[in-house]
């Protein structure tokens, strides 16, 4: 496959595409407002219990077992396969819960096998929340120094904008279809930071390196170049980790499968918003050739014909 | 980079070599080892059941008995347990099949995490309050005693609700010389305050500072040993029980089926107390109130306690002769002294043993209306017989409701009381059959995302296509080399980090390559194209590679159990990617094409 470097216009579609962001960037935080996350056991606390069952149960019938059993708050639902049933209990349960829910319906009948049983006390969940929101703070931060320190300030706040962007769209969307939010849609959440800014790095890379070589001090056309350049590699490295996540979707099994989708909207996003979130927040910010001016080290390779 | 390849095929091989299903078989007790004869018995057992093994290792203090499937692995533990009886800890395992000569050289294979080999994992908060104020208990008693002793006249030693000892003296001579006595014997534990009063002369003892912070530490350290031997107990191969944070106690518990059984164990309170009856003339401050446990009677005993189930050496169940469940119990030196000192002076009179426990209620709170956890103690006696003789370290108690209370409480006894309440704050189990399967699905999605990715690769940059796959083949390897030579413990998102890895880790050949490819195409040679394509693309690499670490170093950081599995495999993975792409790729690239034409079929 032997390609040319693209010459797409990117930036016509400039204005277009800062009105989806925003508009995209506002929807996702009413709907995290107004619906909010469905915060996952992890979370909120409380018990959960999978089980498998010999032959496809009816559900009702779990439900009022569990009623007779003292638990009028249980939540039963299929989980992947039929057969597979997922039990949840309100936070008020003891720890043994879980063991009375499996025993109550061994006594009942059911021929079950535990998969899975847990629970999670809720000072435990009000910690892992905390220390889930200060982590993708930390995150933030740190990435932010470390761009503006290698980088420039401007693109360090192109960074962390697009990253804000891309965390706040995954988040929307978990939102909006009441996707359960847990310990590994977090760490998917913050993968996705890390995977958003390797993409917003190269395209900045790249951005820096025209400001400096190419003679016009048209903005719009530095980023259009640079991101035309950089474009076969973006769209190369989209789809492999792409590929690998829908591997993970699909055959990854329940428990890690909204981890796996939280990556993959995030990958999906993340590469939208190192084209045109990056870029329009560098334009916004009026970046031009005099804030490159200080020569880096590598400007000794730069300048070999 | 042959090295790095020899290297991460010697350490990466072992996990080529599945687990085997083994049973392992220990002495419960201290002083004597497991001997090779009580090793043939099992199998002896095991042929009589006609159960097959695989293999017997025995190393002269354990044997290791091999089976090829779980269920007559499971089948076999109950078998060996009944023929060795209980004075052997029979424990289901993993026993890897890696070879002597690999792991001569330190290579073995990974550790799977509770998701993917079943088990419990269990969150416990040690009660920090009540570790102070029983430890206060403890001081205020021993004080009374050492008093006593030393015939210094007291009125009463009182622990206050604000964590604090009040003795009141008759006089401020008395008390001059008690506080004398007392800060010799605890140097340092307290902080005294006098007061005058009611005729009276009093000292507060409060704690020291920095001395709650000791009691609170020696009440986690203290529960984590005791954890530990009771996870031995019951037989559990490789377990962990790590201290986590201030007060909390992490328990992991790999193929643990019974998980009833081990809450019940780990987190039982059960604690005997001794004390004698009092008389009839006890002055009531001294005196308490306690129920019998199985009968609805109620008895006066003297607040001094004896001793408690801490001091127990050892302590076996078995019946007596009317066929009742007992527990027979030895004391360890101070604790025999004491019991032998208090029964001397006491024989005719009658010691009440004392069943302790803790246990928590749901109970509503009548102002908000939410529904609290209270944490309660139920203490009951169970027996309440007259001494006949001095007792000395050995004795038994009876009035136990059946032989798995007996059986429980001797191995409670042994393996010593906690030093503070526990309770489960988390606890997860992962079913046996569901760790088979997300090891099968993880596998899946690992080769299936491979292959595709190298399918892409080989269309997208044809012969350094090629290249790239080789390199991320090496990066694969590397991966779980490291992983294994650190013992990382492999998790579902763990081999989720992985494939991602394999997804990101082309990024940098991918960055070389269209590097390479623009510089021919402004018209470079070929050699020259791919030392600049490579140089060039360097820095980028460095740059976009060095942020993903330092977000899964922070995610490694805060996270705990998968999250941190993840977060680990991310990080060594980011570090072999950038590895192979700078080396293994341009050694190749280079050693290919550094002085010719690229031909067609290579980029």
């Amino acid at each position: 496959m032997r390609m040319k470097t693209p010459s797409i216009n990117f930036m016509v579609a400039r204005k277009i595409a800062g009105w989806i962001s925003i508009g995209a960037v506002i929807g996702s935080v009413a709907l995290i407002a107004l619906i909010g996350l469905s915060f996952g056991l992890d979370f909120t606390g409380g018990s959960l219990v999978e089980l498998e069952f010999a032959t496809e149960p009816a559900l009702e019938t779990v439900r009022e077992t569990l009623v007779i059993a003292g638990f009028p708050d249980a939540v039963v639902q299929a989980f992947g396969a039929p057969t597979d049933v997922l039990i949840r209990l309100a936070q008020d349960n003891a720890p043994k819960a879980g063991d009375v829910v499996f025993a109550a319906l061994q006594a009942a009948g059911f021929e079950v096998e535990l998969l899975r049983s847990e629970f999670v006390g809720s000072a435990v969940g009000e910690e892992l929340r905390e220390q889930g929101g200060l982590g993708l703070l930390l995150a933030l931060g740190v990435v932010m120094l470390y761009v503006a320190f290698r980088f420039q300030f401007k693109f360090s706040v192109g960074a962390v904008v697009a990253l804000i962007h891309d965390v706040l769209i995954v988040l929307g969307i978990f939102a909006l279809f009441g996707l359960d939010f847990d310990l590994t849609v977090l760490a998917a959440v913050l993968a996705v930071i890390g995977y958003s800014l390797n993409d917003s790095i190269v395209v900045s890379d790249r951005i820096r390196e025209n400001f400096r070589i190419m003679r016009t001090n048209d903005p719009l056309k530095v980023m259009n170049d640079s991101i035309n350049q950089t474009l076969s590699r973006t769209l190369a490295t989209s789809m492999t980790t792409l590929i690998v996540l829908l591997a993970l979707l699909f055959l990854g099994g329940e428990l890690i499968h909204n981890f796996a989708l939280a990556l993959t909207i995030g990958v999906a996003v993340g590469t939208y918003s190192s084209i045109y979130v990056v870029t329009g927040v560098l334009l916004m910010m009026k970046i031009s050739r005099d804030d490159l001016l200080v020569p880096e080290k590598e400007q000794e390779i730069d300048d070999r014909p | 980079m042959i090295v790095s390849l020899v290297f991460g095929t010697l350490y990466g091989l072992p996990n080529g070599f599945p687990d085997d299903p083994a049973v392992q078989i220990t002495s419960n007790r201290s002083t004597e080892l497991l001997s090779e004869f009580d090793a043939i018995r099992a199998e002896d057992a095991l042929k009589e059941a006609g159960i097959a093994t695989i293999a017997l290792d025995f190393d002269g203090s354990q044997a290791l008995i091999r089976f090829d499937s779980i269920e007559t692995q499971i089948k076999a533990k109950g078998v060996i347990q009944a023929a060795l009886g209980s004075d052997f800890i029979v424990a289901l395992n993993l026993a890897p099949k890696t070879p002597e000569w690999l792991q001569a050289i330190g290579a073995n294979p990974m550790k799977l995490g509770l998701d993917l080999r079943g088990g419990v994992h269990f969150l416990m908060e040690v009660d920090l309050r009540a570790a102070v104020s029983q430890r206060l208990d403890a001081y205020a008693s021993e004080i009374k005693q050492m008093l006593r002793q030393e015939r210094i006249r007291f009125r009463s030693v009182d622990v206050k609700p604000g964590g604090e000892i009040e003795i009141r003296f008759l006089n401020t001579e008395t008390r001059a010389q008690g506080v004398e006595r007392i800060r010799t014997e605890y140097s340092g534990a307290f902080a005294y305050r006098e007061a005058d009063r009611d005729g009276a002369a009093f000292i507060s003892l409060l704690l020291a500072e920095g001395e709650q912070a000791n009691i609170e530490d020696y009440a986690v350290s203290q529960n984590l040993t005791t954890l530990r031997n009771r996870v031995n107990e019951l037989g559990v191969s490789e377990p962990l029980v790590q201290r986590q944070g201030r007060n909390r106690i992490v328990v992991e518990l790999p193929g643990v089926q019974d998980t009833a059984t081990a809450k019940r164990v780990l987190g039982a309170t059960a604690n005997l107390e001794f004390r004698l009856e009092a008389l009839p003339d006890t002055p009531v401050r001294e005196t308490q109130q306690f129920k019998f446990r199985a009968e609805d009677r109620i008895a006066q005993l003297e607040r001094d306690i004896i001793t408690t189930g801490n001091s127990v050496s050892d302590a076996r169940s078995s019946f007596d002769e009317n066929g009742m469940p007992q527990v027979n119990i030895n004391l360890d030196a101070s604790g025999g002294r004491r019991m032998a000192d208090v029964t001397k002076t006491s024989v005719g009179r009658r010691m009440a043993v004392i069943f302790i426990e803790s246990r928590t209620r749901n109970e509503i709170d009548r102002q908000t209306g939410e529904i609290m956890q209270v944490r309660y103690k139920e203490q009951g006696i169970i027996s309440l017989a007259t001494i006949q003789a001095v007792l000395g370290n050995q004795f038994r108690i009876t009035g136990l409701d059946n032989a798995r209370e007996s059986s429980e409480l001797a191995l409670l006894l042994r393996a010593g009381a906690l030093a503070a309440p526990i309770y489960f704050v988390e606890e997860r189990t992962i079913g046996p059959s569901l760790g088979a399967e997300n090891i099968e699905r993880g596998l899946n999605s690992v080769i299936i995302g491979f292959v595709l990715v190298m399918c892409f690769m080989i269309a997208f940059y044809k012969g350094f296509g090629v290249i790239a796959n080789l390199a991320l083949a090496v990066n694969l390897v590397l991966l779980i080399a490291i992983m294994s030579l650190f013992q990382a413990v492999l998790t579902l998102p763990g081999i989720a980090g992985i494939v991602l890895t394999v997804g990101m880790a082309v990024d940098a050949n991918v960055l070389i390559f269209s590097r390479i490819r623009e510089e021919r195409m402004r018209g470079l040679a070929d050699p020259q194209a791919i030392r600049v394509g490579f140089e060039r693309a360097f820095v980028t690499i460095l740059d976009s590679n060095i942020t993903t670490l330092l977000v899964a170093i922070i995610l490694a950081g805060i996270g705990s159990g998968p999250v941190k599995g993840f977060a680990i495999t991310l990080a060594i993975g980011i570090c072999t990617s950038l590895f192979t792409a700078t080396l293994v790729t341009r050694l190749t690239v280079e050693g290919l094409f550094s002085h010719r034409h690229l031909p067609k079929w290579a980029l």
